[in-house]
């Protein structure tokens, strides 16, 4: 009961924070390709690997008051900032194990940004594909956003960074 | 004439409440309606377990596909048909996904989903590539002709425009649903003037668009949308009959690994239990299947089972109560040991349940998502995002409120059997909250 709330709490303690719901999106879908058990399903949704049962997970715990969620008015767009809270760390004590058996990975996740979290998690969603349909795919999903040769075979490196 | 270009001697109507007809030339389609993984989909109801409280709502997912078919022709062949944004060579892939689209889905897919941990786009994905009948129509169109229609379903084909009309915020998936339901299930909700909105429907650039003409029409759709999810899809009741349904599936599969013998053996299931499972397992399972086994197994000799079924079967749901997780957690471990002591396994008996569990999204304007809102289409040529422009929409759009239930079954608590520490279960439930 409430497990799945708590690995939430749990991430976003471990990383100390998570700027952006994009990035948020991104980071829970990359650890859940390598492993990490979180439970919410993710679709292809135009542009990326979206998951709405993790916004409204989200939405929950942010009325439950386990994490606060801050808006940031960065005048051309409104960016979100996610903190767990005093009654969040309490509830994670409470119900969850840690979620992450490798606590780094939350904090180089977070250390990226969300161009780099969105191409990594894209290429991870056609991960069934051979390298060369993967980057062709990328390319025709994600056509605008230009991705370069080096940001590429540095999303392929941290990839198997992450699986080691 | 090529097999994509081929049409019916003769148009061919479906009547449809919903729709009054739904017309059929090309062969193609024709063809695919009359596939055996097409047709099983009669045999798997829209709207699951929400039969128990609405009794019209029986209608199956083929009503449905075809009624999403219906739309997207009526979009291609009488609005975009000639524009110049819109690419003619896609019609019939887009045409075969609207018809498509939802073939993996198998009995009771939520609850199946969940129990198995399996998902209805992989299956889907499956049918259209893999070894049956739909692939082999779908082949005689081109080699690749296959993987382009998973591809427009999975949303990841190149040409977003063809995505976008199967699955955006206003999609064909979506209009036709809304009124089906409505209509199926009897509320006065549901409806809105699907007439109006695709009149007003335009390709522009990688999307599909609203004339800003029409945004009152999609005021509507959004409120009705709105309100069929907390008066129908939220159905407390029609909730608690999943999460029973749901305990069934899971009973069922714990029994098989620990050795109960059961009396009529789950074979149709045991694939699932132990992950074996192949696409044909999968489209072997419909829901006169799973009730069979359900009416089967309620003289099995497992009390919980047999209970679980004769519940489900003859619709003896569980009660409810309202409850605020982020109150009441402590108040949960405490109940389940108190269930324990009383003999009731709280791991059957005692649910929550969240209405963010179930598969159904609230409009959302699309800050830093993936998912494209609705745009509509200014005088000038501008597109502008719907709340920025309704405030109908603003004041409800992303807002989810969210409806937190604790399921339990009320008359074991009655039953005078270890009376007080039920007593101190109703005390527990009947305070604030839980």
């Amino acid at each position: 009961m409430l497990q799945e709330h708590a690995k939430i709490v749990d991430f976003i303690s471990t990383a100390e924070g998570v700027t952006g719901r994009k990035k948020l999106q991104k980071m829970i879908y990359i650890l859940k390709k390598i492993g990490v058990p979180f439970q919410e399903k993710y679709e292809f949704h135009i542009y990326g690997p979206y998951s709405e049962e993790l916004t409204a997970r989200i939405e929950e715990l942010c009325d439950m008051g386990f994490i606060l969620e801050q808006k940031e008015d960065k005048s051309s767009y409104v960016q979100y900032r996610y903190e767990v809270t005093a009654e969040g760390l309490e509830f994670r004590n409470a119900l969850g194990k840690p979620v992450l058996e490798n606590s780094e990975h939350a904090i180089q996740l977070n250390g990226k940004s969300a161009r780099f979290l969105e191409l990594t998690a894209t290429l991870l969603f056609f991960d069934d594909l051979e390298r060369d349909e993967q980057i062709a795919k990328l390319h025709s999903v994600k056509g605008k956003l230009n991705f370069t040769e080096e940001e590429i075979t540095e999303a392929f490196d941290f990839i198997e960074e992450l699986k080691q | 004439m090529d097999y994509a270009n081929q049409k019916l001697a003769e148009e061919k109507v479906f009547k449809d409440p919903v729709h009054r007809y739904i017309h059929v030339r090309d062969q193609v389609i024709w063809d695919l309606i009359n596939a055996r993984e097409f047709q099983r989909m009669r045999r798997i109801k829209q709207l699951g377990t929400s039969y128990l409280v609405f009794h019209g709502a029986e209608h199956s997912r083929f009503s449905h596909s075809l009624g999403v078919y219906e739309i997207v022709r009526r979009i291609l062949d009488d609005i975009f048909h000639g524009r110049p944004e819109w690419d003619e060579s896609e019609r019939l892939v887009v045409l075969c996904a609207a018809l498509l689209h939802d073939l993996g889905h198998g009995p009771f897919s939520h609850s199946f989903e969940k129990v198995f941990n399996v998902d209805h786009e992989d299956f889907t994905r499956e049918i259209l590539q893999g070894d049956t009948e739909v692939n082999s129509i779908l082949k005689k169109v081109a080699p690749d002709f296959p993987k382009k229609v998973a591809e427009v379903i999975g949303k990841t084909y190149a040409n977003k425009q063809v995505v976008s009309l199967i699955s955006s915020q206003i999609d064909a998936d979506r209009m036709d649903y809304l009124q089906r339901d409505a209509y199926y299930t009897g509320v006065s909700y549901g409806h809105f003037d699907m007439e109006r909105i695709l009149r007003v429907m335009r390709p522009f650039e990688d999307q599909v668009v609203i004339k800003s003409s029409g945004m009152h029409a999609v005021e509507d759709y959004i409120m009705s949308r709105y309100q069929m999810y907390w008066q129908v899809y939220f159905h407390p009741v029609a909730r608690s009959a999943e999460v029973i349904l749901r305990k069934i599936l899971q009973r069922a599969k714990y029994l098989s690994g620990h050795g109960y013998k059961f009396e009529q053996p789950p074979t149709h299931f045991l694939a699932f239990f132990d992950r074996s499972f192949t696409l044909k397992d999968y489209l072997a399972l419909d829901e006169g299947v799973l009730m069979t086994y359900f009416q089967l197994w309620i003289t099995e000799r497992d009390p919980i089972l047999s209970d679980l079924c004769d519940r489900f079967v003859n619709r003896r749901l569980f009660q409810y109560v309202d409850f605020d997780p982020g109150k009441d957690y402590k108040k949960l471990g405490e109940l389940a040991q108190l269930f324990q002591k009383a003999g009731i396994d709280p791991e059957y008996y005692l649910i929550d349940d969240s209405t963010s569990d179930l598969p159904y999204d609230f409009y959302r304007p699309g800050e830093e998502e993936e998912r494209l809102p609705i745009h509509l289409l200014m005088p000038n040529g501008d597109i502008k995002e719907l709340s920025r422009l309704s405030q109908i929409v603003d004041g409800i759009s992303g807002k989810r409120r969210t409806d937190y239930k604790l399921y339990f079954p009320a008359e074991l608590l009655i039953d005078g059997k270890k009376k007080e520490i039920k007593q101190q279960i109703l005390e527990l439930l009947r305070e604030g909250g839980v």
